[in-house]
């Protein structure tokens, strides 16, 4: 049976809020629609009650004390806070001097992380950027190579966005302690699908977002260690003290709820999910790579996440292919360069982009993702590529052996 | 991305896709010339084929392309146009009629000027094949 058009299968972008959370959500709007900074009235302290709840639904998701839990607007923020807010607290000299202090990431980290990290260059901090293997993993030897004496900061992303690839979390958690730098992870596409606990897992500063695990947008949480070591944060947005002066502005009350719901569920739900999932996404590369040729999936084979793929398709044009695929909403992560698909320079990173000649697609499922809607989305796949290919001069030229690397192509 | 009701046509049922023989074989046929233009680096490749009969003129055009929607739309197109023109008649065909007749964007117009350089450059080979002086060389960007 067809499934209904069309199809979501981009949950690495954002999830449909989980109708169990719009529940929870709803008397947060007009019944319970105190300021929990009200603390002389029962308004205020109804409405209190509802964050300290989802505190601690937060909290038990990853392991944390609810206290190191500080509210905020999605993950954006949150490493905005985590990176800003160390580096200005563990600065080795005062602003306007160079040399402040030393900080590692990565080439393939989000956007959320790398400008916050540019910010800091031109502000005095050293920041390296690791390449990572071609199987997309940064490892915890990369690190400690990179390390120095004024290392003050690590932000290395639990699960990458792109392509699903997982990181070695604990083992660079625990490099860091020993060195006695601070160690942020960017776990936005991790929490609430995986196994999380920030004490045995290293981490000192955690930032997820509330729309990536079935919550509403607009609110997400950064985790702040407080013991062993105590993470002290400068804060970046200041007012009237919320979240223990770390994050200024009245709480987001509603969106707080649903985070803390949409933690709960995941809690309980996860493990049977990324099963589910797992299977349906091998079902899925399965019958992709096993119908065409030239096709190669990004990133580490086992060490990804259950429910997202990153497939590349040779001598097939990313434009023309999400044209063909128009009923099935998935990302292009193209590594081509055409007029208007910007090329990923997480696939770059990984030497993807090397042969120009291939477009990408990121598929990631999710919560409500049916089996009969990956086999129409593997269906149309091959269907589009096979189509594409049956018109690519380059597909052709590749069938009679001529290596399209070494013509010389009359660029434009 | 809107692409217009023409595109979309020619991108669904697209006219003339094929080759007069391998690589080898059109290098080797003298009634054929090629035009391969763009570059994968750039997202468009564009290989333009004519049949050129005994009378001088075009009996049948075919095309194969790597590129977008709009990209694909205009190879088509263009084999449309050249079949049954002479050669000058071919060269005849300008980008902006393309770009008029699929009601291209301004971001897709180079796709139009792509389909009118593989244009000129397939009579040009074809050209060179057999010996006729050609005024009109395929023009650079």
């Amino acid at each position: 049976m067809a499934p209904k058009l069309p199809i979501y299968l981009d949950h690495a972008a954002t999830t449909r809020t989980d109708p169990r959370v719009v529940e929870a959500m709803m008397p947060y709007f007009t019944e319970v629609f105190g300021n929990p900074g009200s603390r002389n009235h029962s308004f205020g302290w109804a409405a209190e009650d509802g964050v300290d709840k989802a505190r601690e639904q937060v909290a038990a998701l990853i392991g944390a004390d609810p206290k190191e839990v500080v509210f905020t607007s999605g993950a954006t923020e949150s490493n905005n806070l985590a990176i800003k807010g160390a580096a200005m607290m563990y600065a080795k000299k005062p602003a306007g001097e160079t040399g402040r202090g030393h900080i590692i990431t990565a080439m393939h980290e989000h956007k959320a992380v790398l400008d916050p990290c540019k910010r800091l260059q031109k502000e005095g901090f050293d920041v390296t950027y690791l390449e990572p293997g071609k199987d997309g993993l940064i490892t915890r030897d990369m690190v400690e190579a990179a390390m120095r004496e004024d290392t003050i900061l690590v932000s290395i992303m639990w699960a990458n966005n792109e392509i699903g690839t997982i990181n070695e979390i604990p083992e660079i958690g625990a490099l860091c302690h020993d060195r006695g730098a601070i160690f942020h992870t960017d776990a936005t596409q991790w929490v609430g699908k995986m196994p999380t606990d920030v004490k045995t897992d290293n981490i000192d500063l955690m930032s997820f977002s509330g729309h990536k695990l079935y919550g509403p947008k607009g609110v997400g949480a950064l985790f702040v260690r407080r013991r062993r070591p105590r993470v002290r944060l400068t804060a970046l947005q200041e007012g009237g003290g919320q979240e223990r002066g770390l994050r200024s502005g009245t709480l987001n009350v509603t969106g707080i709820v649903g985070l803390g719901k949409a933690c709960e569920i995941c809690a309980q739900e996860m493990d049977a999910e990324r099963e589910r999932l797992f299977k349906l996404r091998r079902k899925l590369e399965d019958k992709v790579t096993g119908a065409l040729s030239v096709t190669q999936i990004n990133g580490h084979p086992d060490k990804r996440l259950a429910h997202l793929t990153n497939i590349s398709f040779g001598f097939v044009e990313g434009e023309s292919l999400m044209m063909a695929t128009k009923e099935i909403a998935m990302s292009s992560g193209s590594a081509c360069t055409s007029a208007s698909l910007e090329p990923s320079y997480v696939l770059k990173s990984l030497g993807v982009g090397d042969d120009l000649a291939h477009s990408s697609l990121r598929i990631s499922l999710g919560r409500w993702t049916t089996e009969e809607e990956v086999e129409y989305t593997a269906d149309k796949i091959i269907e589009a590529v096979k189509k594409l290919r049956d018109l690519s001069p380059l597909y052709d030229m590749h069938n009679e052996g001529i290596d399209i690397t070494k013509i010389v192509w009359q660029a434009h | 991305m809107a692409y217009s009701s023409k595109v979309i046509e020619h991108y669904e049922k697209p006219q003339n896709v094929g080759s007069f023989g391998t690589q080898q074989e059109i290098k080797a046929r003298t009634d054929v010339g090629v035009g391969l233009v763009g570059a994968p680096e750039c997202g468009d490749v564009m290989q333009l084929q004519i049949k050129v009969d005994e009378s001088g003129k075009i009996e049948d055009a075919k095309f194969k392309c790597f590129g977008c929607g709009s990209a694909i739309a205009s190879s088509s197109l263009a084999t449309e146009w050249l079949k049954g023109r002479t050669l000058d008649e071919g060269l005849e065909i300008k980008n902006t009629q393309i770009v008029e007749e699929l009601s291209l964007p301004p971001v897709k117009i180079h796709c139009s000027v792509l389909a009118e350089d593989a244009i000129r450059a397939a009579i040009a080979d074809y050209k060179k094949k057999n010996g006729i002086e050609s005024h009109n060389e395929a023009h650079s960007h």
